[in-house]
């Protein structure tokens, strides 16, 4: 293990796919990391451990996962930015500390790199649970990366849009590349975007903890400084008081939701090859678009008028770039690597502009770009 | 409590609170109030927690920083705030199920590591608000809403689990023993480590109606002094299987070891240099 002792390791590495996520969490300035052991994200916490102390941050291992995203909750709280990394088992009992982070407004970052078949194996089956999973109302912003870079370059994106919208944010990573080893360029510490909550401006007496414009979020009075602020998740007024009014209920609910939903074009990132003239739209996030981008070019190479839409944000649902991607195609292709579960958003977006063939895979083992392939050639026919 | 204490500690536009009449969680409210006043805490640097039940309710009530809401997470909280800023001033607020049944595991880790927090436990013997459910510190044989023919299992000792899970400064008293669980709340506020403090108290109107067949709280404060036994008379744990001494008051445990300051040995060897 390196001890750099720098926050930032600027320059060129080969990095495996989890450690990328620890320095990509590191250069957004996370402070604080909790996490129980589990396979495949177990680098994640191996670095952290090592890597924290050197940057004066806080590591602990805790007694389980629940442990785990309520300590993020009251670091965050006390000012922190907090980051834990699960796998699929383990990011099941997270759910609750999800929902609280939610209502109670608390910005974090969550890693569930996504396993199946009992073990480390390949899969996207997490896609629903990471939108759905906790209980009561709540957007949630779920960021796909599909390389060793893009775990880096996402998890200083997901440390921003926490601290930006007071929320969680959930870096959906996978086996597939956690665990594999790439070429990874870390810009300086200059060149990299860094975003802090906003913090009161005002004394106490004036401060309405829970008070924003109904597109905004609220300033962020950290634990400590004199605020008094009540933090719970039961409903609660702008000045964080418990109200069971059916009014108040309603409308803490709209601005939590509408903060994410009124800003969802700073929030949703997709990238687009060659879908200008595509007749044959293939919308694949995370590991699987790579095959998918493979199978779009060899389809090209075959006089066959295909496009990549990748999805970088999942969640919220890049609607309106899946729906414009439909408007001139003749079929769209969903491909996934679980039964078939965002292929509903797919179907949904679409709209019946065209078919809609799903694409899945669900076998522990990611796609060919044959298979893809097979399924463009499929259509074309 | 008096006019000034309320105006001086209590978030006023939080009150009336919602405790039913004789409820002993509002007692313990009263005697957390008088011993942050005795020894001078500072509101401005205190977290209160509370997870879910009535006890947890006690937070909503204090004017300072808290966090509310969450059922046996109320550790979880603690240990990620104390680590970042070791300088907080953090209190717990439990009843006995958020703390002994769904929080359990978090007790017993967080005393092992003793985390520098004070626990304050409202022990009522059941789940109140839940409408009086057996609860892992219900005596055995005694009626609940859902032990109907009487409680078949034994139940926890928190200042044992406590003590043997590593915490530094233990001590049980009741409702009925304001001076003596004031001074304990003091100390434990003053301990550097984890403290615990439990209150036996009277739940009249789901433990006491089913239990005891009484909701007069007066009947529930009564039933616990009788049924309680000072530890230096005591003369052990073998004393409380006597019919009549369920609870041995006093402070059991106050030793100092060191704090838990994260998981990492190099962060632990710089801050206490």
């Amino acid at each position: 293990m390196n001890q750099t002792g720098g926050r930032v390791l600027e320059g060129k590495h080969f990095m495996l796919g989890n450690h990328a996520v620890v320095e990509g969490a590191l250069a957004a300035g996370c402070d604080f990391f909790a996490g129980y052991p589990i396979t495949p994200a177990n680098e994640i916490s191996e670095r952290m451990a090592s890597r924290m102390p050197e940057v004066g941050g806080r590591f602990v291992q805790g007694e389980d996962e629940l442990f785990s995203i309520f300590a993020l909750s009251g670091a965050s709280l006390a000012g922190a930015k907090a980051m834990t990394a699960t796998a699929s088992a383990g990011f099941n009992y997270m759910q609750e500390g999800l929902g609280y982070a939610v209502a109670a407004e608390i910005p974090l970052v969550v890693v569930d790199v996504q396993r199946c078949r009992g073990e480390n194996y390949a899969t996207q089956a997490d896609v629903m649970q990471m939108r759905w999973g906790a209980s009561g109302d709540h957007e949630m912003i779920v960021l796909a990366p599909s390389s060793v870079q893009e775990l880096f370059d996402l998890t200083v994106r997901a440390f921003n849009l926490a601290e930006r919208y007071r929320t969680p944010v959930i870096i959906m990573s996978e086996t597939t590349i956690a665990l594999m080893r790439e070429n990874l360029t870390i810009p300086g510490a200059d060149d990299i975007e860094v975003v802090h909550r906003v913090t009161p401006s005002v004394p106490r007496e004036e401060f309405l903890p829970f008070a924003a414009p109904v597109d905004g979020t609220p300033p962020f009075a950290v634990l400590g400084t004199g605020y008094r602020v009540l933090h719970s998740l039961n409903p609660h007024d702008e000045r964080g008081s418990i109200s069971w009014d059916p009014d108040v209920f309603k409308t803490m609910y709209e601005r939590i939701l509408g903060k994410i939903t009124r800003n969802r074009d700073d929030i949703v990132e997709t990238e687009a090859v060659l879908l200008e003239d595509a007749e044959i739209v293939v919308v694949a996030y995370g590991s699987t678009s790579r095959p998918a981008l493979e199978a779009v070019y060899r389809a090209r190479e075959k006089g066959i008028r295909a496009g990549l839409l990748r999805l970088i944000t999942v969640w919220p649902v890049p609607d309106r770039e899946i729906a414009a991607a439909a408007e001139n195609a003749r079929v769209v292709l969903s491909v996934e690597m679980n039964v078939g579960k965002y292929s509903g958003e797919v179907e949904r977006c679409v709209a019946g502009r065209c078919p809609v063939k799903r694409v899945t895979k669900n076998r522990g083992e990611i796609h060919t770009s044959e298979e893809v392939l097979a399924a463009i050639e499929g259509v074309t026919r | 409590m008096s006019v000034d204490l309320v105006r001086s500690y209590l978030r006023d536009r939080s009150l009336p609170h919602f405790f039913c009449p004789g409820c002993g969680a509002a007692q313990v409210l009263n005697y957390f109030v008088r011993a942050a006043d005795n020894v001078g805490l500072d509101f401005d640097r205190l977290v209160a927690i509370g997870g879910v039940g009535c006890t947890a309710r006690i937070p909503v009530y204090l004017d300072a920083d808290a966090l509310h809401g969450i059922h046996g997470r109320t550790l979880a909280w603690a240990t990620g705030i104390k680590l970042h800023n070791p300088e907080l001033e953090v209190v717990i607020f439990a009843g006995d199920g958020d703390i002994a049944a769904i929080g359990g595991n978090h007790l017993i880790h967080a005393a092992r590591r003793n985390l520098n927090v004070t626990v304050i436990v409202v022990n009522n013997l059941n789940f109140g608000m839940t409408g009086g459910q057996v609860a892992p510190t219900t005596p055995a044989h005694l009626k609940t809403m859902t032990t109907p023919y009487g409680n078949v299992e034994p139940p926890f000792d928190l200042c044992e689990l406590a003590e043997t899970a590593g915490a530094t400064f233990v001590s049980r008293w009741t409702t009925a023993t304001a001076r003596q669980g004031i001074r304990a709340l003091e100390g434990a506020l003053k301990h550097e480590g984890f403290s615990l403090v439990e209150f036996v108290a009277q739940c009249p109107t789901n433990f006491g109606r089913r239990a005891l067949r009484s909701g007069d709280p007066v009947d529930g404060v009564r039933w616990i002094a009788d049924h309680s036994v000072a530890r230096s008379k005591s003369g052990g744990a073998e004393d409380k299987t006597s019919e009549d001494a369920l609870f041995v008051l006093g402070d059991f445990v106050n030793k100092r070891r060191p704090v838990f300051q994260g998981s990492s040995l190099l962060d632990t060897e710089r801050r206490s240099a």
